[in-house]
Protein backbone atom coordinates (compact mmCIF):
# COMPACT_ATOMS: atom_id res chain seq x y z
CA UNK A 1 0.00 0.00 0.00
CA UNK A 2 3.00 2.46 0.72
CA UNK A 3 4.44 1.40 -2.08
CA UNK A 4 1.58 2.63 -4.23
CA UNK A 5 1.18 5.41 -2.20
CA UNK A 6 4.70 6.59 -2.98
CA UNK A 7 5.45 5.61 -6.44
CA UNK A 8 2.12 7.39 -7.47
CA UNK A 9 3.02 10.58 -5.23
CA UNK A 10 6.34 10.80 -7.46
CA UNK A 11 4.55 10.25 -10.49
CA UNK A 12 2.18 13.02 -9.51
CA UNK A 13 4.79 15.12 -8.61
CA UNK A 14 7.00 14.62 -11.40
CA UNK A 15 4.52 15.31 -13.21
CA UNK A 16 3.76 18.92 -11.25
CA UNK A 17 7.01 19.63 -11.65
CA UNK A 18 7.33 19.62 -15.53
CA UNK A 19 4.33 21.24 -16.27
CA UNK A 20 5.21 24.35 -13.68
CA UNK A 21 8.54 24.35 -15.11
CA UNK A 22 7.24 24.32 -18.91
CA UNK A 23 4.63 27.59 -17.75
CA UNK A 24 7.48 28.97 -16.32
CA UNK A 25 9.02 29.05 -19.48
CA UNK A 26 6.48 30.11 -21.70
CA UNK A 27 5.56 32.87 -19.42
CA UNK A 28 9.23 33.91 -19.47
CA UNK A 29 9.86 33.89 -22.83
CA UNK A 30 6.61 35.56 -23.70
CA UNK A 31 7.50 38.35 -21.41
CA UNK A 32 10.52 39.11 -22.76
CA UNK A 33 9.39 38.75 -25.74
CA UNK A 34 6.92 41.95 -25.19
CA UNK A 35 9.71 43.86 -23.78
CA UNK A 36 11.58 43.98 -26.80
CA UNK A 37 8.90 46.14 -27.94
CA UNK A 38 8.47 48.34 -25.01
CA UNK A 39 9.65 51.72 -24.86
CA UNK A 40 12.78 52.54 -24.81
CA UNK A 41 14.02 50.32 -27.28
CA UNK A 42 17.46 48.76 -27.03
CA UNK A 43 18.59 49.14 -30.42
CA UNK A 44 22.03 49.04 -29.49
CA UNK A 45 22.00 45.93 -27.31
CA UNK A 46 20.18 44.34 -29.59
CA UNK A 47 23.14 45.00 -32.27
CA UNK A 48 25.96 43.78 -29.70
CA UNK A 49 24.36 41.03 -29.76
CA UNK A 50 23.64 40.75 -33.01
CA UNK A 51 27.40 40.91 -33.20
CA UNK A 52 27.77 38.47 -30.74
CA UNK A 53 24.93 35.61 -32.07
CA UNK A 54 25.57 36.07 -35.64
CA UNK A 55 28.84 38.37 -37.35
CA UNK A 56 30.72 35.67 -34.78
CA UNK A 57 29.07 32.64 -35.66
CA UNK A 58 29.58 33.06 -39.39
CA UNK A 59 32.88 31.35 -39.90
CA UNK A 60 31.91 28.14 -37.73
CA UNK A 61 28.44 27.97 -39.27
CA UNK A 62 30.02 28.66 -43.08
CA UNK A 63 32.68 25.63 -42.13
CA UNK A 64 29.94 23.42 -41.16
CA UNK A 65 28.04 23.99 -44.28
CA UNK A 66 30.69 23.94 -46.46
CA UNK A 67 31.99 20.20 -45.37
CA UNK A 68 28.18 19.16 -45.24
CA UNK A 69 27.57 19.99 -48.69
CA UNK A 70 30.72 18.26 -50.01
CA UNK A 71 29.79 15.24 -47.95
CA UNK A 72 25.86 15.35 -49.46
CA UNK A 73 28.15 15.76 -53.01
CA UNK A 74 29.94 13.06 -52.61
CA UNK A 75 27.61 10.78 -50.57
CA UNK A 76 24.52 12.04 -53.35
CA UNK A 77 26.84 11.12 -56.55
CA UNK A 78 27.56 7.68 -55.49
CA UNK A 79 23.77 6.89 -54.59
CA UNK A 80 22.73 8.60 -57.90
CA UNK A 81 25.25 7.09 -60.28
CA UNK A 82 24.16 3.32 -59.47
CA UNK A 83 21.19 4.76 -61.32
CA UNK A 84 22.65 6.72 -64.13
CA UNK A 85 21.15 9.66 -62.58
CA UNK A 86 24.40 11.97 -61.45
CA UNK A 87 22.11 14.95 -62.99
CA UNK A 88 19.85 15.13 -60.64
CA UNK A 89 22.75 15.28 -57.71
CA UNK A 90 22.72 19.38 -57.74
CA UNK A 91 18.82 19.13 -57.12
CA UNK A 92 19.37 16.73 -54.03
CA UNK A 93 21.83 18.86 -52.72
CA UNK A 94 20.01 21.92 -52.99
CA UNK A 95 17.23 20.69 -51.48
CA UNK A 96 18.41 18.75 -48.93
CA UNK A 97 20.11 21.86 -47.69
CA UNK A 98 17.33 24.49 -48.17
CA UNK A 99 14.65 22.38 -46.76
CA UNK A 100 16.18 20.50 -43.45
CA UNK A 101 20.10 20.94 -42.96
CA UNK A 102 20.45 24.54 -43.37
CA UNK A 103 18.22 25.35 -40.55
CA UNK A 104 18.92 22.50 -38.11
CA UNK A 105 22.14 22.58 -38.66
CA UNK A 106 22.41 26.28 -38.65
CA UNK A 107 20.51 26.13 -35.08
CA UNK A 108 22.67 23.39 -33.96
CA UNK A 109 25.54 25.03 -34.37
CA UNK A 110 24.83 28.46 -33.05
CA UNK A 111 23.53 26.91 -29.33
CA UNK A 112 26.78 24.90 -29.55
CA UNK A 113 28.33 28.49 -29.68
CA UNK A 114 25.88 31.15 -28.97
CA UNK A 115 23.45 29.34 -26.75
CA UNK A 116 25.76 27.68 -24.19
CA UNK A 117 27.62 30.78 -23.43
CA UNK A 118 23.97 32.94 -22.73
CA UNK A 119 23.55 30.59 -19.93
CA UNK A 120 26.57 30.59 -18.62
CA UNK A 121 27.10 34.62 -19.04
CA UNK A 122 23.27 35.30 -17.59
CA UNK A 123 24.14 32.36 -15.10
CA UNK A 124 27.55 33.79 -13.83
CA UNK A 125 25.54 37.35 -13.51
CA UNK A 126 23.44 35.19 -11.30
CA UNK A 127 25.50 34.18 -8.85
CA UNK A 128 27.46 37.11 -8.50
CA UNK A 129 24.09 38.66 -7.79
CA UNK A 130 24.77 41.30 -10.50
CA UNK A 131 20.91 40.85 -11.43
CA UNK A 132 19.96 41.72 -8.00
CA UNK A 133 21.51 44.40 -8.58
CA UNK A 134 20.17 45.42 -11.17
CA UNK A 135 16.67 45.06 -9.81
CA UNK A 136 17.77 47.30 -7.31
CA UNK A 137 19.15 49.89 -9.22
CA UNK A 138 15.20 49.33 -10.69
CA UNK A 139 16.41 48.17 -14.40
CA UNK A 140 13.88 45.01 -15.26
CA UNK A 141 16.88 42.27 -15.91
CA UNK A 142 14.64 40.56 -17.98
CA UNK A 143 14.33 43.80 -20.24
CA UNK A 144 18.02 44.70 -20.13
CA UNK A 145 19.57 41.43 -20.43
CA UNK A 146 17.09 38.56 -22.13
CA UNK A 147 15.13 40.78 -24.27
CA UNK A 148 17.88 41.79 -26.99
CA UNK A 149 19.34 38.33 -27.02
CA UNK A 150 15.92 36.73 -28.14
CA UNK A 151 15.45 39.42 -30.65
CA UNK A 152 18.92 39.55 -31.91
CA UNK A 153 18.70 35.49 -32.24
CA UNK A 154 15.32 35.60 -34.03
CA UNK A 155 17.00 38.23 -36.91
CA UNK A 156 20.20 36.40 -37.12
CA UNK A 157 19.30 32.49 -37.58
CA UNK A 158 17.52 33.52 -40.92
CA UNK A 159 20.58 35.20 -41.72
CA UNK A 160 22.77 32.64 -40.97
CA UNK A 161 20.55 29.97 -42.81
CA UNK A 162 20.82 31.64 -46.11
CA UNK A 163 24.44 31.85 -45.37
CA UNK A 164 24.84 27.76 -44.70
CA UNK A 165 22.60 27.18 -47.71
CA UNK A 166 24.31 28.96 -49.91
CA UNK A 167 27.90 27.72 -48.75
CA UNK A 168 26.94 24.43 -48.71
CA UNK A 169 25.63 24.43 -52.09
CA UNK A 170 29.15 25.69 -52.80
CA UNK A 171 30.37 22.89 -51.53
CA UNK A 172 28.34 20.46 -53.59
CA UNK A 173 29.31 21.94 -56.26
CA UNK A 174 33.40 21.82 -55.23
CA UNK A 175 32.72 17.89 -54.68
CA UNK A 176 30.23 17.22 -56.99
CA UNK A 177 31.22 19.24 -59.85
CA UNK A 178 35.01 19.47 -59.98
CA UNK A 179 35.96 16.70 -57.84
CA UNK A 180 33.92 13.76 -59.68
CA UNK A 181 33.16 15.57 -62.71
CA UNK A 182 29.28 16.20 -62.75
CA UNK A 183 28.80 18.83 -66.02
CA UNK A 184 28.13 22.06 -63.85
CA UNK A 185 25.09 22.95 -66.36
CA UNK A 186 22.90 20.42 -65.53
CA UNK A 187 24.24 20.86 -61.87
CA UNK A 188 23.14 24.63 -61.76
CA UNK A 189 19.57 24.18 -63.95
CA UNK A 190 18.55 20.75 -61.91
CA UNK A 191 19.03 23.21 -58.43
CA UNK A 192 16.85 25.89 -60.80
CA UNK A 193 13.86 24.10 -62.12
CA UNK A 194 13.87 21.86 -58.73
CA UNK A 195 14.13 23.97 -55.88
CA UNK A 196 10.70 25.80 -55.30
CA UNK A 197 9.43 28.93 -53.52
CA UNK A 198 7.48 27.08 -50.82
CA UNK A 199 10.99 25.23 -49.92
CA UNK A 200 13.00 28.76 -49.45
CA UNK A 201 10.13 30.05 -47.92
CA UNK A 202 9.76 26.93 -45.80
CA UNK A 203 13.60 26.83 -44.99
CA UNK A 204 13.72 30.51 -43.62
CA UNK A 205 10.57 30.29 -41.70
CA UNK A 206 12.00 27.47 -39.38
CA UNK A 207 15.22 29.98 -38.08
CA UNK A 208 13.08 32.31 -36.94
CA UNK A 209 11.03 30.00 -34.42
CA UNK A 210 14.65 28.35 -33.75
CA UNK A 211 16.24 31.38 -32.91
CA UNK A 212 13.22 32.22 -30.02
CA UNK A 213 13.96 28.84 -28.59
CA UNK A 214 17.63 28.63 -28.93
CA UNK A 215 17.78 32.35 -26.23
CA UNK A 216 15.13 31.84 -24.49
CA UNK A 217 15.14 28.57 -23.12
CA UNK A 218 19.58 29.54 -22.70
CA UNK A 219 18.15 32.48 -20.93
CA UNK A 220 15.80 31.20 -18.93
CA UNK A 221 17.97 28.38 -17.60
CA UNK A 222 20.63 30.79 -16.95
CA UNK A 223 18.83 33.08 -15.11
CA UNK A 224 16.96 30.69 -12.73
CA UNK A 225 20.47 28.60 -12.28
CA UNK A 226 20.21 28.58 -8.09
CA UNK A 227 16.74 26.70 -8.52
CA UNK A 228 17.22 24.30 -11.45
CA UNK A 229 18.34 21.59 -9.01
CA UNK A 230 17.50 21.92 -5.48
CA UNK A 231 20.89 22.05 -3.67
CA UNK A 232 23.20 23.11 -6.57
CA UNK A 233 23.93 26.79 -5.95
CA UNK A 234 27.23 28.68 -6.94
CA UNK A 235 29.24 27.65 -10.02
CA UNK A 236 28.24 24.18 -10.18
CA UNK A 237 24.71 25.75 -10.86
CA UNK A 238 26.34 27.76 -13.88
CA UNK A 239 27.59 24.57 -15.20
CA UNK A 240 24.58 22.50 -14.99
CA UNK A 241 22.52 25.71 -16.59
CA UNK A 242 25.20 25.76 -19.31
CA UNK A 243 25.47 21.83 -20.28
CA UNK A 244 21.44 21.53 -19.61
CA UNK A 245 19.93 24.07 -21.50
CA UNK A 246 22.32 23.23 -24.80
CA UNK A 247 21.20 19.42 -24.51
CA UNK A 248 17.34 20.65 -24.16
CA UNK A 249 17.77 23.26 -27.01
CA UNK A 250 19.09 20.41 -29.43
CA UNK A 251 16.18 18.16 -28.60
CA UNK A 252 13.98 20.82 -28.84
CA UNK A 253 15.15 21.87 -32.24
CA UNK A 254 15.07 18.51 -33.77
CA UNK A 255 11.63 18.15 -32.09
CA UNK A 256 10.54 21.16 -33.23
CA UNK A 257 11.85 20.59 -36.53
CA UNK A 258 9.37 17.49 -37.06
CA UNK A 259 6.64 19.49 -36.37
CA UNK A 260 6.94 22.72 -38.63
CA UNK A 261 7.87 20.26 -41.85
CA UNK A 262 4.69 18.93 -41.04
CA UNK A 263 2.83 22.09 -40.79
CA UNK A 264 4.62 24.02 -43.62
CA UNK A 265 4.15 21.22 -45.89
CA UNK B 1 36.30 53.26 -32.04
CA UNK B 2 34.95 49.80 -30.83
CA UNK B 3 31.41 50.14 -31.04
CA UNK B 4 31.28 51.87 -34.34
CA UNK B 5 33.59 48.70 -35.67
CA UNK B 6 30.63 46.58 -34.26
CA UNK B 7 28.06 48.16 -36.16
CA UNK B 8 29.71 47.80 -39.70
CA UNK B 9 30.39 44.68 -38.86
CA UNK B 10 26.73 44.29 -37.43
CA UNK B 11 25.90 45.72 -40.73
CA UNK B 12 27.90 43.58 -43.14
CA UNK B 13 26.39 40.46 -41.76
CA UNK B 14 22.82 41.78 -42.37
CA UNK B 15 23.80 42.72 -45.59
CA UNK B 16 25.67 39.54 -46.56
CA UNK B 17 22.49 37.36 -44.96
CA UNK B 18 19.48 39.84 -46.85
CA UNK B 19 21.60 38.69 -50.33
CA UNK B 20 21.70 35.49 -49.62
CA UNK B 21 18.02 35.38 -48.75
CA UNK B 22 17.48 37.93 -51.91
CA UNK B 23 19.60 35.57 -54.14
CA UNK B 24 18.15 32.54 -53.40
CA UNK B 25 14.70 33.50 -53.58
CA UNK B 26 14.57 35.23 -56.88
CA UNK B 27 17.15 33.10 -58.61
CA UNK B 28 16.62 29.81 -56.87
CA UNK B 29 13.31 30.29 -56.05
CA UNK B 30 11.87 31.78 -59.30
CA UNK B 31 10.19 33.86 -57.35
CA UNK B 32 8.61 36.24 -60.67
CA UNK B 33 8.41 39.30 -59.82
CA UNK B 34 6.92 40.52 -63.14
CA UNK B 35 3.85 38.36 -62.92
CA UNK B 36 1.62 40.69 -65.48
CA UNK B 37 3.66 40.28 -68.83
CA UNK B 38 2.07 37.22 -69.63
CA UNK B 39 -1.10 35.45 -71.32
CA UNK B 40 -3.32 32.65 -70.29
CA UNK B 41 -4.25 29.96 -72.56
CA UNK B 42 -6.17 26.81 -71.30
CA UNK B 43 -6.16 23.45 -72.81
CA UNK B 44 -8.14 20.23 -72.94
CA UNK B 45 -6.70 16.72 -72.96
CA UNK B 46 -7.68 13.19 -72.64
CA UNK B 47 -5.05 12.77 -69.39
CA UNK B 48 -2.55 14.90 -68.65
CA UNK B 49 -1.06 12.22 -66.06
CA UNK B 50 2.07 13.37 -64.80
CA UNK B 51 1.85 16.83 -65.26
CA UNK B 52 1.44 19.35 -61.66
CA UNK B 53 1.21 23.07 -61.25
CA UNK B 54 4.38 24.50 -62.23
CA UNK B 55 5.07 22.00 -65.20
CA UNK B 56 7.01 23.96 -67.74
CA UNK B 57 5.59 25.06 -71.41
CA UNK B 58 7.90 24.88 -73.89
CA UNK B 59 8.23 25.18 -78.07
CA UNK B 60 11.38 23.43 -79.74
CA UNK B 61 12.69 22.90 -75.89
CA UNK B 62 12.71 26.44 -75.28
CA UNK B 63 10.83 27.41 -72.17
CA UNK B 64 7.77 29.65 -72.75
CA UNK B 65 5.13 29.68 -70.00
CA UNK B 66 4.32 27.06 -66.71
CA UNK B 67 1.18 25.39 -66.34
CA UNK B 68 -0.68 27.77 -63.81
CA UNK B 69 -3.82 25.10 -62.93
CA UNK B 70 -4.77 22.03 -63.91
CA UNK B 71 -8.50 20.24 -62.70
CA UNK B 72 -10.97 18.29 -63.85
CA UNK B 73 -13.64 19.20 -66.47
CA UNK B 74 -17.00 16.86 -65.27
CA UNK B 75 -19.52 17.58 -68.47
CA UNK B 76 -16.62 16.20 -71.34
CA UNK B 77 -15.08 14.49 -68.43
CA UNK B 78 -11.24 15.68 -69.67
CA UNK B 79 -8.33 17.05 -67.78
CA UNK B 80 -8.30 20.96 -68.46
CA UNK B 81 -4.42 23.00 -67.67
CA UNK B 82 -4.68 26.45 -67.65
CA UNK B 83 -0.90 27.83 -68.81
CA UNK B 84 0.44 31.19 -68.66
CA UNK B 85 2.68 31.90 -71.75
CA UNK B 86 5.52 35.25 -71.52
CA UNK B 87 3.86 38.15 -73.86
CA UNK B 88 6.67 37.83 -76.69
CA UNK B 89 5.70 34.47 -77.85
CA UNK B 90 2.57 34.31 -79.98
CA UNK B 91 0.66 31.31 -80.78
CA UNK B 92 -1.57 30.73 -83.65
CA UNK B 93 -4.82 29.06 -83.43
CA UNK B 94 -3.41 25.86 -84.82
CA UNK B 95 -0.87 25.35 -82.43
CA UNK B 96 -0.70 21.64 -81.24
CA UNK B 97 -0.11 21.22 -76.91
CA UNK B 98 1.16 17.39 -76.48
CA UNK B 99 2.49 15.92 -72.85
CA UNK B 100 5.83 15.03 -73.57
CA UNK B 101 8.47 13.96 -70.45
CA UNK B 102 12.44 14.03 -70.62
CA UNK B 103 13.76 10.45 -70.55
CA UNK B 104 12.27 7.10 -69.31
CA UNK B 105 11.33 8.47 -65.39
CA UNK B 106 11.95 12.60 -66.26
CA UNK B 107 9.77 15.49 -65.42
CA UNK B 108 6.21 15.47 -67.54
CA UNK B 109 6.23 18.91 -69.53
CA UNK B 110 3.93 19.98 -72.08
CA UNK B 111 5.30 20.95 -75.61
CA UNK B 112 3.84 23.43 -78.22
CA UNK B 113 4.20 22.44 -81.90
CA UNK B 114 3.45 25.96 -83.75
CA UNK B 115 1.60 25.79 -86.98
CA UNK B 116 1.05 27.84 -89.77
CA UNK B 117 -2.06 30.34 -89.10
CA UNK B 118 -2.15 33.63 -89.00
CA UNK B 119 -4.98 34.08 -85.73
CA UNK B 120 -3.27 34.04 -82.86
CA UNK B 121 -4.49 33.20 -79.72
CA UNK B 122 -5.53 35.56 -77.32
CA UNK B 123 -5.57 36.16 -73.15
CA UNK B 124 -8.27 33.08 -72.19
CA UNK B 125 -8.21 31.11 -75.52
CA UNK B 126 -7.95 27.84 -75.73
CA UNK B 127 -6.10 25.03 -77.30
CA UNK B 128 -7.88 22.58 -79.76
CA UNK B 129 -5.55 20.15 -80.91
CA UNK B 130 -3.88 18.53 -77.81
CA UNK B 131 -2.15 14.90 -77.74
CA UNK B 132 -2.22 13.07 -74.15
CA UNK B 133 0.39 11.72 -72.33
CA UNK B 134 1.26 8.33 -73.43
CA UNK B 135 1.20 5.61 -70.83
CA UNK B 136 4.55 3.75 -71.10
CA UNK B 137 2.85 0.69 -69.15
CA UNK B 138 -0.36 0.14 -71.26
CA UNK B 139 1.99 0.41 -74.34
CA UNK B 140 3.81 -2.37 -73.08
CA UNK B 141 0.96 -4.46 -71.46
CA UNK B 142 -0.25 -3.82 -75.60
CA UNK B 143 2.95 -5.07 -76.72
CA UNK B 144 3.22 -8.15 -73.88
CA UNK B 145 -0.34 -9.18 -73.58
CA UNK B 146 -2.14 -8.17 -77.44
CA UNK B 147 -4.24 -4.79 -77.58
CA UNK B 148 -8.29 -5.35 -76.45
CA UNK B 149 -9.95 -4.99 -79.65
Amino acid sequence: MTFIHSTLGHLGRGTITTVRELGRVAIFSCHATLLIFTYPLKLRRIVEHLYFIGVKSVLVVSLTAFFTGMVLGLQGYYTLSKFGSEGLLGSAVALSLIRELGPVLTALMVTGRAGSSIAANIGAMRISEQIDALDTMDINPTKFLVAPRIAAAIISLPFLTAIFDLVGIFGGYISGVIMLGVNPGIFFSGIETSVGFNDIFGGLVKPLFFGFVIASISCYRGFNCNHLKPGVKGSEAVSLATTSSVVIISVIVLVLDYILTAFLI
Amino acid sequence: MKKKSTEILVGIFVLVGLICIAYMTIKLGRLDIIESDSYTVIAKFESISGIKKGANVEIAGILVGRVTKTYLDMEDQVAVIEMSIGNEVKLGDDVIASVKSTGLIGDRYINLTPGGSEDFLQNGDSITETEASVDLMELISKYAFGAVE
